[in-house]
């Protein structure tokens, strides 16, 4: 696939999922559509295109980001984790087995995007991070206990057409469960 | 999409030169917003000068008591910085009121003072905008305008400033530092946009080809108890209809100082400078905190559809200041 040197192409090494994808990419290619087009990664959906819905959500040096938004070219060496990528071979992930458990979902296309912004929020809770739903930021007041209401508000990027969110709420409540209780054995 | 160079600059003064050698150039930081302009065309750009792995990613406490804000700092890391949710919180809670999680993990503080209105007309590239094409008309001023602005608009346009971040950032003096090929500058955030008048397309009084670095906070004892109250359309994931930042030092009944800004009402974050003047010295009570209100909302100019914004901000005012009263009186 040899094309012409131009400015308006690079060649690039995106790192998805512990694996190397070396690509030339038009500088106008989206994240997403590189994993889906250019990599057959169709686990990313494309929702809105703009940034609205999160459905694209993928993990970006550990932070949930949205694909559709983020220039491939300007993704170029930084470590992506897409939905493809949170099983460990068929053990699923604890977010990806609270979602199936508890039916976190109901036709499944924002799933991935709704799982892997759980991931995150998982983790920004765990690092202490307030929210728009915590009343008192500063942090002498402790960090925020992840009450339904938290989820929701930290949730709140992604959307569902089906309207699972409580289920949605109860998986991500669940899965935040089990790795603070694993953090704590982890300690002991 | 237009087709465009991409560039990775390593340092600020590659940064800049890169810019300089394009005059279609932009700098391209966590393109919530840019890379959503170029989609539509609203954006047209020959090239991206990507900045945001540059060295200036740190919240660093001054030797005054204030605060510096590295421009790629992501409102992720702004929000969640112990300094800033002990010395600001009121800022801390603006930036979470802002977006989603996953756009506050790629935005930066750079870039969220450059963001662009929301405007249905400003991103409909098919309708006249005298902010995308100067000239072209506004139509919003007879088409749907109940989230544009009530203070400091022109016949020109009435869009508003979408940022959150932005309105505490005013309530706290914070100074924009840029660097330039000539040099450095700085710009105090009340200076930094430009009044709408006839030129509405020019929107900040940075010179041609400069890049922000960061943001610099003076020491403000009176913004450890600070708030910010947003209201939206839904109760997350929205931009504003109205909000306010407020600080508030309350010594015997009576207000020693404070700091007012809003947002959603102007072309810029709004500092509320009357407000402020009328609640020096006043009692600490709802009828001092709405005739501070009215002192400020006096100069609001409504539109047919948006008059309701000037009775939610005198609300809101009402409401934030009681709360910080009532919390100051714990």
């Amino acid at each position: 696939m040899a094309s012409a040197p131009s400015p308006n192409r690079s060649d690039i090494t995106l790192h998805i999922n512990g694996e190397k994808h070396p690509l030339t990419v038009d500088h106008r290619t989206t994240l997403l559509d590189a994993l889906r087009e250019r990599l057959d990664l169709t686990g990313t959906k494309k929702g809105c295109d703009q940034g609205q819905c999160g459905a694209c959500t993928v993990l970006i040096d550990g932070r949930r980001s949205v694909s559709c938004l983020q220039l491939a070219v300007a993704a170029d060496g930084r470590e992506i984790t897409t939905v493809e990528g949170l099983a460990d071979g068929d053990r699923l992930h604890p977010v990806q087995q609270a979602f199936l458990d508890l039916d976190g979902y109901q036709c499944g296309y924002c799933t991935p995007g709704q799982i892997c912004s759980a991931v995150g929020v998982i983790e920004e809770h765990a690092a202490g991070w307030p929210s728009a739903a915590t009343d008192d930021v500063r942090p002498e007041a402790g960090p925020p206990e992840l009450t339904p209401e938290e989820i929701r508000e930290r949730m709140s990027g992604n959307l569902c057409r089906c309207a699972a969110y409580v289920s949605i709420v109860d998986a991500v409540a669940r899965a935040a469960d089990e790795r603070a209780h694993d953090a704590e054995e982890a300690v002991a | 999409m237009k087709e465009f160079g991409y560039r990775r600059a390593a340092d600020v003064s590659g940064a800049l030169a890169l810019l300089a050698a394009e005059p279609e150039a932009r700098f391209l930081g966590g393109g919530t917003n840019l890379v959503d302009l170029m989609k539509t065309g609203v954006e047209r750009p020959a090239l991206l000068v990507d900045v945001r792995e540059l060295p200036l990613d740190r919240v660093e406490p001054t030797p005054d008591g204030g605060l510096r804000i590295g421009a790629t700092v992501t409102n992720s890391d702004l929000a969640a910085h112990p300094e800033v949710r002990r010395r600001y919180p009121a800022l801390s809670q603006a930036v979470l009121a802002g977006a989603s999680g996953q756009l506050r993990n790629m935005a930066t503080v750079g870039g969220n003072l450059l963001q662009r209105t929301r405007c249905g007309y400003f991103t409909d590239t098919a309708r006249p905008c005298n902010k995308r094409v100067p000239g072209s008309g506004c139509s919003a001023l007879t088409g749907a305008h109940h989230n544009h602005a009530v203070l400091g608009a022109s016949d020109h346009c009435v869009a508003t400033h979408p940022s959150d971040m932005g309105v505490a950032l005013t309530a706290f003096d914070a100074v924009v530092t840029y660097e330039t090929p000539e040099g450095p500058g700085e710009l105090p955030l009340a200076d930094f946009y430009l009044p709408v008048g006839d030129t509405p397309h020019r929107e900040t009084a940075l010179p041609p080809g400069a890049l922000i670095t960061g943001v610099t906070l003076p020491p403000a004892p009176v913004a450890a108890r600070s708030r910010y109250r947003k209201v939206r359309e839904r109760a997350s994931y929205a931009f504003a209809i109205g909000s306010v930042a407020a600080a508030l030092d309350v010594r015997d009944g009576v207000v020693r100082d404070v700091r007012l800004a809003f947002g959603a009402v102007a072309s810029r974050p709004w500092r509320a400078t009357a407000a402020e003047r009328a609640l020096i010295g006043a009692p600490a009570d709802e009828a001092a905190f709405a005739a501070a209100a009215d002192a400020e909302l006096a100069a609001a100019r409504p539109l047919p559809d948006n008059g309701y914004k000037v009775t939610l901000m005198r609300n809101l005012v009402v409401a934030v200041l009681a709360q910080l009263t009532e919390e100051a009186a714990r």
